[in-house]
């Protein structure tokens, strides 16, 4: 359904993030991206909804060219396309319910959104998808009254909220302790199993990676070092991955 | 090296030192400081007077009752000797001189008896032909007796007996507030409305500008040259055929519009006709792509929409205008209310040529822009550049004879030559080789371009000094309140823009990307991104530019702008303290009591 093909970005301090980086995604995969702090793990999910234009290269999905998409088409790319962020990146001041609806942004006229309306279907919907991720009690408090790992179910809630057919994440777990990291990892396995959506997740921890993806793909320098299964990581493969002094935890 | 170090730094530092002293020196030199004349006697003497007049503001008054005591005087001395009898004894107040006749200039006493004690009042000298000159003040003792020495003065000699009078001044009656008290008061209110009206219009106005003021909203904006081409030459065409359509739409309307009835069915009918339509014509879910039928259907609705909003904004100017000129007089007291509608439908008929103009220009530029996008999308990269070529000089030609013709307006050059043909000559060369120069599909950053404008235009703005702007204003609309408002609003406009947009600017990008990332675009990522984000901080820079409004208010009076200044500098230059202090009392008071109001207003939202 992906095809990333020889996608170069280069930051303009000259700063080589990805270099000539290539590999599919078929449907349904949970693939997860792995690689030092600094590799382009980043760089890389937000090259394929384009909040990062790439500088070279073509991303396609199913069919449409993604980076030379008009900013009418790159709309409906986008809204099938949902994100989940390391800080969440909710809008803190406004309450759960509004940062759940915002996922239906890209469904809905401009104009109405500016006198903040959406249609009694998004409402329904947004609650069922708070209801789906443990928090509909939770639907009319200020989003920075939650806890971190509330915070993070509300941005499930809203990436699903644009019923996507792909899930970046970048780092989901990353500023949460382990106990909520899998909780929040569950989520988005019910999601890839239960929904079929695709899920493309960097991760820091390998334990992570063997316990939820079925295929891994590795960056290192911006260069794509590894793509395979996560059971394929071996300690050499792991030591090319991550430097010669690495040691392997957990 | 180790070792120089300290010599080299104590020696800078004593450079500094010399040029610390040197710059002071020079500033007591060119500031004219000069310690002599504060300590002049006449100087402290005008000092202490002015000080004491301040420190008894004119507040309170109470009526007063004059009662003169006259006694007869001769000047000169009669030749036949003969002058009147002068009572003295009983109960009642009477005066006695010295002398009872004098020449000019010779020096005599005015004794008072039976005055009510500790009473006070001038002493006049009333001539035959009824001329009276003070001569001075009298201050009777517990037992009611004065004395006072006086110059008999310089006035026509005549036979006849003239007079010197003493006024007894009594207050009576409850404490009551004196005019400059009330005058003030009324001018109190005027200023405050002055700062209200120029923050709310300096608010509203800003919000918007500092959207496009802020680099982090603009950075990303970038568009191909044969957008930015057809733009230049869509805006400027859109504009005009705005002006003109509301010009027309306005005359067509006016006999029509001569009829309130007539006028509020029109602009009811029409609004709920415009709005119909828009809710055709923008569907509330675009879950598909659209068929090209289905968006030139749309498309059809919107401008017939847009049509019909036209008339009703016209037809509810007229409305407003004749409404509120009727309700004014019945209203009595609450007439400012009629005045108000009137003011508004006025306003709207002003400002809707403007407003649509605008309006159609946009409609033009984003017309166009689809077209330019489709060509973008559809033509090879060497017919795009043919056709870019073609674009971007008639944009070049265009846009250096609209610079030209505003360089007219100033200078009224009024060659053709200069003014039309050589802009367009040259304009069409030079985008011409920027075609040539620049790949056709290049994005140009149009954000930052615009950023940068605004930018520039509003700190510009912000360095003229609201005092100059409201002699400019002053000199437009002629002194008064108003002139005092379109000063301060402006100022207000420049300066919260920017405080506005560094708020903008120092948000969080996290919430930003993850609303774009869900395909929000520019207008919904403001609403649901940016406006959360930054309602605090923009509440409490109201708040302050309303507090700096109000202080900017009280002074604007001084060069015609309205409000208390205007009696404040009448009052210092007429050397009327007293009044004065009471101006000066009233703008502490006022200016305190926002400053406090409006710090507690901050403290409860951030
Ligand atoms: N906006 C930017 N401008 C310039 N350089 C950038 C920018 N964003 C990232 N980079 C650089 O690109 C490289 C890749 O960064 P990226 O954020 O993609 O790494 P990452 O793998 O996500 O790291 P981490 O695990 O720390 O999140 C880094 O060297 C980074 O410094
Ligand atoms: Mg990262």
């Amino acid at each position: 359904m992906l095809e990333i093909k020889n996608v170069t970005k280069i930051y303009d301090g000259n700063v080589l993030a990805l270099d000539d980086v290539s590999f599919n995604i078929k449907q349904g995969e949970f693939l997860a991206i792995i690689g030092l702090s600094g590799s382009g793990k980043s760089t890389l999910l937000r090259c394929i909804n384009r909040l990062v234009e790439p500088t070279k290269g073509d991303i396609i999905m199913d069919d449409i060219n993604i980076t030379n998409a008009s900013q009418d088409e790159l709309r409906r790319i986008r809204r099938k396309i949902g994100m989940i962020f390391q800080h969440f990146n909710l809008v803190e001041r406004s309450k759960v319910m509004t940062n759940v609806l915002a996922g239906r942004l890209g469904y809905t006229n401009p104009a109405m959104s500016l006198v903040n309306r959406f249609s009694k279907n998004d409402v329904e919907m947004a609650l069922k998808q708070l209801e789906r991720v443990g928090i509909k009690d939770q639907a009319y408090k200020r989003a920075d009254e939650l806890s971190g790992g509330q915070q993070q179910r509300v941005s499930i809630a809203r990436a699903m909220m644009q019923n996507p057919k792909l899930i970046l994440a970048d780092e989901p777990v990353a500023s949460l302790d382990p106990v909520l990291a899998h909780s929040i990892m569950q989520y988005l396995e019910k999601i890839n199993k239960e929904d079929g959506v695709t899920v493309i997740c960097s991760l820091h921890f390998l334990d992570l990676v063997h316990r939820y993806a079925n295929r891994a793909i590795a960056l290192n320098a911006g260069k794509l070092m590894f793509d395979g299964s996560p059971k394929d990581i071996d300690d050499e493969k792991f030591k090319e991955i991550y430097g010669k002094e690495a040691e392997r935890v957990g | 090296m180790k070792t120089k170090r300290p010599l080299l730094k104590s020696i800078g530092v004593g450079l500094a030192v010399a040029l610390g002293v040197i710059i002071f020196a020079y500033a007591f030199q060119v500031t004219d400081v000069n310690f002599e004349t504060t300590r002049s006697e006449v100087r402290m003497t005008g000092l202490t007077r002015v000080l004491r007049a301040l420190a008894k503001p004119e507040l309170f008054t109470r009526d007063t009752t004059e009662v003169d005591i006259q006694t007869p005087f001769y000047l000169p001395c009669p030749e036949s000797g003969q002058m009147e009898e002068i009572e003295t004894g009983g109960n009642e107040p009477y005066l006695l001189t010295s002398v009872p006749c004098a020449s000019a200039k010779e020096m005599i006493t005015v004794e008072g008896y039976n005055f009510p004690p500790n009473s006070s009042g001038p002493i006049n000298f009333l001539t035959a032909s009824g001329v009276s000159k003070q001569l001075a003040n009298f201050d009777s003792d517990s037992d009611g007796y004065f004395n006072v020495e006086v110059e008999v003065p310089n006035r026509q000699p005549v036979e006849e007996a003239q007079h010197i009078v003493a006024t007894i001044r009594t207050t009576s009656g409850p404490l009551k507030w004196t005019d400059t008290a009330k005058a003030t008061w009324e001018k109190i209110i005027e200023t405050v409305f002055i700062a209200l009206l120029a923050t709310a219009i300096g608010t509203i106005v800003s919000i918007p500008v500092s959207f496009l003021a802020a680099k982090n909203l603009m950075k990303d904006s970038t568009s191909t040259p044969t957008n930015v081409a057809l733009a230049i030459l869509s805006w400027p065409a859109g504009i005009w055929v705005g002006l003109k359509f509301t010009k027309w739409a306005i005359n067509v309307l006016d006999p029509l519009s001569e009829q309130i009835l007539v006028a509020l069915a029109g602009s009811i009918l029409f609004a709920g006709i415009a709005y119909l339509l828009v809710r055709k014509g923008l569907p509330a879910e675009d879950i598909a792509k659209p068929t090209r039928k289905t968006r030139i259907i749309r498309n059809v609705f919107l401008f017939g929409s847009a049509v019909a909003g036209l008339l009703a904004i016209i037809f509810f100017g007229s409305f407003a205008k004749l409404a509120g000129d009727i309700i004014t007089e019945p209203l009595g007291v609450f007439g400012f209310l009629g005045n108000a509608l009137f003011l508004l439908g006025d306003i709207t008929l002003m400002l809707a040529p403007a407003m649509i103009a605008v309006a159609v220009g946009g409609v033009f530029a984003s017309i166009v822009g689809k077209f330019g996008q489709s060509l973008n999308d559809k033509l090879s990269s060497s017919s795009l550049k043919v056709a870019n070529l073609i674009f971007t000089s008639l944009a070049g030609a265009v846009l250096f004879a609209l610079i030209m013709a505003g360089i007219n307006w100033f200078y009224q050059i009024n060659d053709p030559k200069i003014v039309l043909y050589y802009p367009l000559a040259i304009g069409g060369i030079v985008g011409f080789l920027l075609a040539l120069a620049v790949r056709p599909k290049h994005p140009l950053p149009t954000g930052l371009i615009i950023y940068t404008i605004i930018r520039t235009l509003l700190n510009t703005t912000r360095s003229i000094e609201p005092l100059v702007m409201a002699i400019v204003a002053v000199i437009w609309v002629g002194i008064g309140p108003f002139a005092g408002s379109l000063a301060l609003a402006l100022h207000t406009i420049a300066s919260l823009s920017k405080l506005y947009s560094e708020q903008v600017e120092s948000i969080d990008d996290g919430p930003l990307e993850a609303i774009q990332a869900t395909g929000a675009n520019r207008l919904q990522t403001i609403v649901y991104a940016v406006i959360p984000q930054i309602i605090p901080p923009y509440i409490s820079f109201t708040m302050y530019r309303w507090d700096i409004n109000v202080r900017m208010s009280t002074i604007i009076g001084f060069v015609g702008g309205g409000g208390i200044g205007f009696l404040l500098q009448q009052n210092i230059n007429l050397l009327n303290y007293r009044a004065a202090s009471v101006q000066m009392l009233a703008i502490a008071i006022v200016v305190a009591s926002m400053d406090y109001i409006s710090s507690k207003i901050r403290e409860s939202i951030v």
